[in-house]
């Protein structure tokens, strides 16, 4: 695909490229708390407000949970409004994270991935996200800092989308993303400003009996936030739910539109095949490690084993049908995830991969590799190994341990 | 700080005034955080966001799909009036500036209750004025965690029998002093802080109009007795708030840029100290203290006496007053 538009080849990490993008954006309110390893954000986008370079409000909360709050407010005023976070950050916003999809208010949030305490961890995995996700927000996952770039930019278009109206995580993997420098192919301001747009509102009645927009202003006075008992409260989570269902659709769009003006797709948006057409065995994963895995698929695919990767982009909504479409020639299937969900089976990953194949008339062996828990390394050997674990069940038909574990001493 | 005309707030210009917290709401008799709202209310200047933390004013007056707000109004969390006050007001800002809003001047008022501020709101209101957000925050002090049943708080005060502080054979209701929340807020340097009463209507709506025209930060303390959770007769709620301020339970000031000074009904005790009722008057009215009037906790009267005027003195030399020669 060739961009139709002039780009600038910038060296960025990932932490860099989302500031980038946020700056491009037009976004009217930055509210947020600093922590390792989501720093380089916030300091960026300071500067940036130092310089004169962005018409941005800036509020360095005193900690997570306001800034989330801070966010939410603002984009409840009106404003376009980005925070980022990570690890005991994100989990110290939890409570407002549900208050926030709740309100619809669509707040763009960079998540730097990272492990969660105790033993204290800065480095990356997924645990901090994974916890947050029936908190009612799009989860995107990035494979490196290009992505990270071009997905904070949709995530704008996305989240404020008249059939959405809920907030987008997007996230990148701690240290391997945000602080690994990279060529980030970026567009010009305009060409982000014209995709992105300024701000669009949902008409909603109020209780004056006024049509307006939805938003907190004088000349239309709107109770937000109410108490909603059990005769009404089910109908908003419902809505919600309808709300994610939609963004199974406008996520495509808006990432096809995208494409179109920047020559840079991932998958369709929602998921990434990579060599899967013919696949037997496959991996499903998010993030960073994709990029990995893909190194390996092509070695094996030289050594003539049919192996291919998944990669779940958009974890939030869950593509669910298109994921059994995908990897409907796969006879083994191993999903790597790095997050623990203790006492259940594996991570949250791998349940929800099984059952959307409940229904399936074909189903594959699938099977669980938890991995780089707390920024422990996953290589090309350890990938080889899952890969061959997998040949191994569909010779013996039979598997051993569903859940597994990888580069753990044990 | 601007001067306040008084003549702007003569009984009939308030009466004339539209409501912006309506009637209908489902507040329980004698409630007197509900009679506080509708007079800060009253005393806005113009186009105003409310936001309004968990509590009892929050839950009564908004059961979707019902509003007693005509006023836009945002709700979110229990903790969180200052920081949701610091995005509407950051935002209106830059959305000004970027020419998407029309109005001049558009104020921002948060409401929390005594536990969205003394305790779990603290740290995002202390945040909220450090930066410098412009906007009037009123804390409706109720004394307790009214709205979940009656626990007790920061805000409640010594010997106060709440569900957890109660009075038992053990243990005479709640142990520790009220925190001094808006002498904390002062010490912040923040421009205007205050005290008020619901008797004193006119001063208090005078004091939300100052806080709300200063620019930068501002903090209204606002005494607001609970029948329910004070164990008070409801026609009482206007008399108990007037006897707070009588007996120096509860003393109206003003602290501008960090200068204290007394305002008038608490001047009157200043000057007259005959005036100052014991504090008896006032516990004895209320439920929550009725264990306090039996021959093992008697003690503990004298004690809030003794706290009492303590730190009424204290106060009067904030305000640059001579101290009494005897105390009341």
């Amino acid at each position: 695909m060739k961009s139709v538009v002039k780009q600038e080849i910038q060296g960025l990490n990932g932490d860099e490229a989302v500031a980038l993008a946020v700056k491009q954006c037009d976004v009217d309110v930055v509210a947020a708390y600093p922590i390792t390893p989501q720093t380089i954000i916030v300091e960026k986008f300071s500067e940036y407000v130092a310089n004169g370079e962005v018409e941005t409000e800036y509020i360095c909360t005193e900690s997570e949970h306001s800034a989330m709050a801070a966010c939410l407010a603002a984009s409840a005023t009106g404003a376009r409004t980005f925070t980022a976070s990570a690890s005991a950050g994100l989990a110290l916003m939890h409570e407002m994270l549900f208050v926030t999809s709740g309100c619809r208010a669509p707040v763009v949030m960079a998540i730097a991935n990272r492990a969660l305490s105790a033993p204290l961890n800065i480095h990356g995995d997924h645990s901090d996200a994974m916890a947050e996700r029936d908190s009612g927000w799009i989860q995107i996952y990035c494979e490196n800092a290009q992505e990270v770039y071009d997905s904070t930019i949709q995530a704008f278009r996305i989240a404020e989308h008249l059939d959405i109206q809920l907030p987008v995580m997007v996230g990148l993997d701690g240290f391997t993303l945000s602080h690994t420098l990279e060529n980030v192919k970026t567009l010009s301001d305009g060409d982000v400003r014209r995709f992105v747009g300024t701000r669009q509102f949902p008409v909603v009645l109020t209780h004056e009996g006024k049509t307006v927009p939805y938003k907190l202003a004088p000349e239309s006075p709107m109770t937000m936030g109410p108490i909603a008992l059990p005769n009404y409260y089910f109908e908003f989570k419902r809505q919600q739910e309808e709300a994610m269902r939609n963004a199974l659709a406008v996520i495509p769009q808006v990432h096809d539109e995208y494409a179109e003006m920047s020559g840079r797709s991932y998958g369709d948006g929602l998921l990434e095949q990579y060599a899967l057409e013919d696949a037997e065995v496959a991996i499903v994963c998010l993030g960073s490690t994709a990029g990995t895995v893909k190194t390996v698929v092509d070695e094996l695919r030289a050594e003539g084993v049919k192996a291919g990767l998944l990669r779940i982009r958009t974890y939030r909504p869950f593509p669910a049908e298109a994921l059994v479409k995908a990897l409907s020639s796969a006879k083994a299937v191993a999903v790597m995830e790095r997050s623990m969900s203790f006492g259940g089976r594996g991570g949250a990953v791998f349940p929800e991969v099984r059952h959307a194949f409940y229904d399936a008339a074909t189903r594959p062996f699938i099977v669980n590799y938890i991995h780089g828990l707390g920024g422990r390394d996953t290589n090309q050997t350890h990938i080889r190994r899952v890969y061959e674990d997998l040949q191994k069940i569909i010779r013996s038909r039979r598997v051993d341990d569903l859940v597994r574990f990888i580069g753990l001493r044990e | 700080m601007s001067e306040i005309s008084e003549g702007k707030f003569t009984a009939k210009d308030i009466a004339e005034k539209p409501e912006l917290f309506l009637s209908g709401h489902r507040a329980c008799a004698g409630c007197a955080p509900a009679t506080v709202l509708r007079l800060i209310m009253k005393a806005t200047r113009g186009p105003t966001i409310v936001t309004e933390a968990t509590g009892c004013m929050e839950v009564a007056s908004t059961i979707y799909p019902y509003t007693s707000w005509a006023a836009p109004w945002l709700h979110t969390a229990f903790e969180t009036a200052g920081s949701n006050a610091s995005g509407i007001e950051a935002a209106l800002k830059i959305l000004r500036k970027k020419g998407r809003i029309k109005n001049e001047q558009v104020d921002v008022v948060a409401f929390a209750g005594d536990g969205g501020t003394y305790d779990i709101g603290i740290q995002a209101l202390s945040g909220a004025v450090e930066r410098g957000h412009d906007f009037l925050f009123v804390l409706y002090d109720n004394e307790a965690y009214m709205n979940t049943g009656i626990q007790r708080s920061g805000g409640t005060p010594y010997g106060a029998s709440t569900t957890t502080s109660q009075a038992g054979k053990a243990v005479p209701g709640k142990l520790e002093q009220k925190k001094p929340i808006a002498d904390i807020m002062v010490a912040h340097d923040m421009p205007y802080v205050a005290t008020a009463s619901p008797y004193y209507w006119k001063d208090l709506i005078m004091k939300a109009r100052k806080g709300i025209e200063v620019n930068g930060p501002a903090f209204l303390h606002v005494f607001a007795p609970c029948p329910r959770g004070w164990r008070s007769e409801p026609s009482k709620s206007i008399e108990l708030s007037r006897l707070a301020v009588e007996t120096c339970v509860f003393p109206l000031w003003e602290a501008i840029n960090g200068e204290y000074q007394l305002s008038t009904p608490s001047k009157v005790m200043a000057l007259a100290p005959q005036k100052k009722k014991p504090v008896k008057e006032y516990l004895q009215a209320q439920g929550r203290f009725r264990h306090l009037f039996t021959p093992q906790n008697e003690k503990m009267i004298d004690q809030i006496q003794a706290h009492t005027d303590e730190k009424w003195q204290r106060l009067l030399k904030r305000c640059g007053l001579m101290p009494p020669k005897t105390a009341a």
